[in-house]
């Protein structure tokens, strides 16, 4: 098959010993870029672009490449280990993460989050190696209706999840979607919802900056009201078996997480504008919607963490795709590395992959060896972490506080963000306190950016009749779901209150 | 409507000038800490590109003690990016690339209280000519036909472009007005997208800058129809210009570095030196040839002067599209 001699050579290419050391280094660095609050892929492959140009084109790339993946998987760490994500595309790691580790699970939650992600990158490399160029033409096919009508889905799997308040959750996503629309309008150019005149707010709010605040401090604050300080976060030993025995039960239990996070993350990552952020917490929102005990999710289900685990490195790899053959970046970092082809004197486009046959191949071929080293690195660092969560919470507490301040600040180098993390962070303790779900919130604070240009662009398209999701091929299916995933619940909200008559 | 284009040549012509007569610089200010480089417009589009190439020639060049950062403040048609600039906290190390929303924005948002002849002069490294593209597989093969093809839909024929108000609208809508046209404008995020929005068949013509569209146009996606440049771009022979269709109106996308209101005069010498430096690079003038970018280079006092006749330029034309 030509498209497998194609690959080996791509291989050959990634196990060059010059590739091989950077991806080495590039998986460690971005392992630890990755876990550091504030600092993400877009800031490791920002910072190291410029080191690139010491090496060829080819070899730039797949460092790159490595760091992206890298940071993929360190965001899990201290989103499980310290309760604050340690990028945006790992927030929805931190749902079900940290309640695992504070059960004392934390060694299962890491060696999860581990395989997961290995699980989702091979997944996503085959689809890559084997429908690239077929699946950058469906990604065309998605126009602002198709990618609104997927993010009506994607709120849809939150509302209709069972067990929830749904008013609450409901009530929780308005506010994401108010939060969302501050700063200025895409679409007419004008500033909206500057609260107070503050400059600050005319950018919009940065989901990183909520996510610290919410999850860094909130979690923080709620820790310490609910233990008062008694909490040791894990009791777990650390021993080669351990980690056996864990691979064992991430595969028993979480094996629905990986496989559905593998797939849609693939996909929501190749769609132009959305990125690994969406796609993981879509991703844990189908799984918990799918699950026989939704209520075990934000508890500590292990495919609370193997959904956005797998999705995230799936699609990292998926958002490589549009990069490559559309020239149109699938998320923040492939725009840099955009960027950095363009500089290297490479077009991104249709006609790379025949022009620049061994650079795309060499490049893909790097995706199966990072993906391994990736694993193979993050577990061997497993126990340092664990160690790390041995320190009393009166200890780790006012660590926390520390990260997410300097992580906040880090992200845009602003105080006004850190103002806004101590805000948010007090919120959301306030919000956790009265029930009211906060992930639906964070969910519609991502998602609401991406469905409100789209729901006005396909309006004009349509002249105002919204019809336009019913009637297009592919918008019209995900929309009908959508639709009926919504009312599913309130029907059954609504039936037992009449059936039941008045106690 | 008598826009820049003598102008344009006159000005290229004192360049020229100012070019070989180099600036006595300032010597002893060195920027201490990493420079903010603000970026007028969102990842993947024109002005995306041109700053990180920009900042790659720096890098790989030595020419700067401390880095360029760039940062992507595209909110509000660039209003996100002037507000940064004028309270940036230290003006010395904080520049921005521009477009020409540099101009329409603070004119169609007053509110925002930006006077851009506040700003630093530092750099015009070229200026970025548009072309109107349709898809290969809607039949269109030539301007007149396009026209034909718009009229005919009734106002149901959809374009696409940057933000209202941003350069792709004001070129569609000096178009429609020109040829007494009515189709839909679809607003996107950056020229990255609206590339891709058009090879998808989402929408069905864009006025893509030549890097925008390029990719598309070398694997014979998209087709050029006319460009809206002074002559005929090389690039596309054989592709009339919108002068040669009876009307006089050329357009073009500044690629300029400003700094930051209230920068001192030493750090502003610094900057104008080092983006001299980049502009003479080998490096650059390839890309102003392979991005078919026109060069214009202009020293400070000139690129004022541009401002206050491009300000002119854009309330003209925003009052006669209606804007």
């Amino acid at each position: 098959m030509e498209i497998l001699s194609l690959l080996g050579d791509g291989m050959l290419i990634a196990i060059q010993p010059l590739n091989i050391l950077l991806i080495l280094v590039g998986v460690t660095v971005g392992l630890f870029i990755g876990a550091m609050p504030g600092l993400g892929s877009v800031n490791g492959v920002a910072i190291l672009l410029p080191i690139t140009f010491l090496v060829p084109p080819g070899s730039a790339i797949i460092f790159l490449a490595a760091i992206y993946y890298g940071a993929m998987y360190g965001g899990a760490i201290s989103s499980i280990t310290l309760g604050i994500p340690g990028a945006s595309t790992a927030v929805a790691t931190t749902f079900d993460g940290r309640p695992l580790a504070l059960k004392g699970k934390a060694r299962l939650a890491l060696v999860a989050a581990a395989v997961a992600s290995f699980i989702g990158g091979s997944v996503a490399n085959i689809f890559f190696t084997l429908f690239a160029p077929l699946l950058a033409t469906v990604a065309l096919n998605f126009g602002p209706p198709e990618i609104f009508a997927l993010m009506l889905l994607a709120f849809a799997t939150f509302v209709g999840l069972g067990g929830d308040d749904i008013p609450k959750t409901v009530l929780s996503i308005c506010f994401g979607l108010v939060v969302a629309a501050i700063g200025f309008d895409q679409i007419s150019g004008a500033p909206r919802l500057v609260l107070f005149g503050m400059n600050g707010f005319l950018g919009g709010i940065n989901f990183l900056v909520l996510a610290i605040g919410v999850y860094g401090i909130g979690e923080m604050l709620w820790t310490l009201d609910t233990t008062r300080g008694e909490v040791t976060s894990s009791k777990a030993d650390i021993s080669a078996k351990g980690i056996i025995t864990d691979t064992g039960e991430t595969f028993r239990l979480g094996w629905k997480g990986m496989s559905i996070g593998s797939v849609l993350g693939f996909f929501v990552g190749i769609l132009p504008a959305a990125g690994a952020t969406p796609g993981s917490l879509m991703s844990y929102g189908v799984t918990k919607m799918l699950s026989k005990n939704p209520k075990e999710f934000g508890q500590g289900h292990v495919s609370g963490v193997t959904a956005p685990e797998a999705a995230n490195n799936s699609a990292s790899t998926g958002a490589m795709l549009p990069m490559l053959t559309l020239g149109i970046p699938g998320s923040p970092t492939t725009a840099i590395l955009l960027g950095g082809m363009v500089i290297w004197g490479l077009t991104p486009g249709p006609r790379l992959f025949i022009e620049q046959s061994d650079f795309v191949w060499g490049l893909i071929g790097s995706f199966y060896v990072s993906n391994f080293f990736a694993l193979v690195v993050n577990l061997a660092f497993i126990p340092l972490f664990i160690w790390m969560l041995r320190m009393p919470f009166t200890v780790l507490a006012p660590l926390i506080f520390v990260l997410s301040i300097v992580g906040g600040y880090a992200a845009m180098a602003d105080m006004f963000d850190v103002w806004l993390i101590v805000l948010f962070g007090i919120g959301a303790f306030f919000l956790r306190k009265f029930d009211y779900p906060v992930a639906p919130a964070v969910l519609a604070i991502v998602l609401g950016p991406i469905a409100e240009p789209t729901l006005r662009q396909s309006l004009l398209l349509s002249s105002g009749d919204p019809t336009i999701f019913f009637t297009r091929p592919i918008a019209g299916p995900i929309t009908f779901v959508a639709i009926i995933l919504i009312l599913l619940p309130a029907l059954k909200y609504l039936r037992p209150a009449k059936a039941r008559p008045a106690e | 409507m008598k826009v820049t284009k003598r102008t344009f040549l006159g000005l290229a012509g004192a360049s020229a000038i100012a070019l070989s007569a180099a600036p006595a610089v300032a010597q002893g200010w060195e920027p201490t800490r990493p420079i903010d480089f603000v970026i007028m417009a969102g990842p993947g589009g024109g002005a995306d590109q041109i700053a990180r190439f920009i900042q790659s020639v720096v890098e790989k060049n030595d020419m700067a003690p401390r880095p360029l950062v760039p940062n992507n403040k595209g909110g509000g048609s660039g209003a996100e990016a002037l507000i940064w600039l004028n309270n940036a906290s230290d003006p010395d190390h904080t520049i921005l690339v521009t477009l020409n929303s540099f101009f329409s924005t603070p004119i169609r948002q007053p509110d925002l209280g930006i006077d851009i002849m506040t700003f630093t002069p530092i750099a015009m490294m070229g200026v970025d000519p548009f072309a109107l593209w349709v898809h290969k597989d809607s039949g269109i093969e030539s301007f007149e036909q396009w026209v034909e093809t718009v009229k005919g839909a009734n106002g149901d024929y959809v374009t696409g472009g940057t933000g209202t108000g941003q350069e792709d609208s004001i070129v569609f809508a000096y178009t429609n007005n020109a040829f007494d046209m009515n189709s839909k404008y679809i607003p996107f995020d950056g020229g990255g997208a609206v590339a891709a929005a058009l090879a998808g068949q989402q929408i069905q013509a864009t006025v893509n800058n030549p890097a925008e569209a390029r990719g598309f146009f070398q694997s014979g996606d998209v087709r050029p129809l006319l460009v809206f440049s002074d002559e005929e771009m090389p690039a596309y022979p054989g592709i009339p210009t919108m002068k040669s269709k009876g009307h006089d109106f050329s357009y073009y996308n500044q690629r300029a570095v400003v700094g930051a209101p209230g920068m001192s005069d030493e750090a502003a010498a610094y900057y104008q030196d080092l983006f001299k430096k980049v502009y003479e690079s080998p490096e650059w003038q390839g890309y102003l040839e392979s991005e078919s970018l026109s060069p214009l280079w202009m020293n400070p006092e000139e690129q004022k002067a541009y401002w206050e006749l491009q300000m002119d330029v854009h309330k003209q034309l925003l009052a006669e599209i209606g804007n």
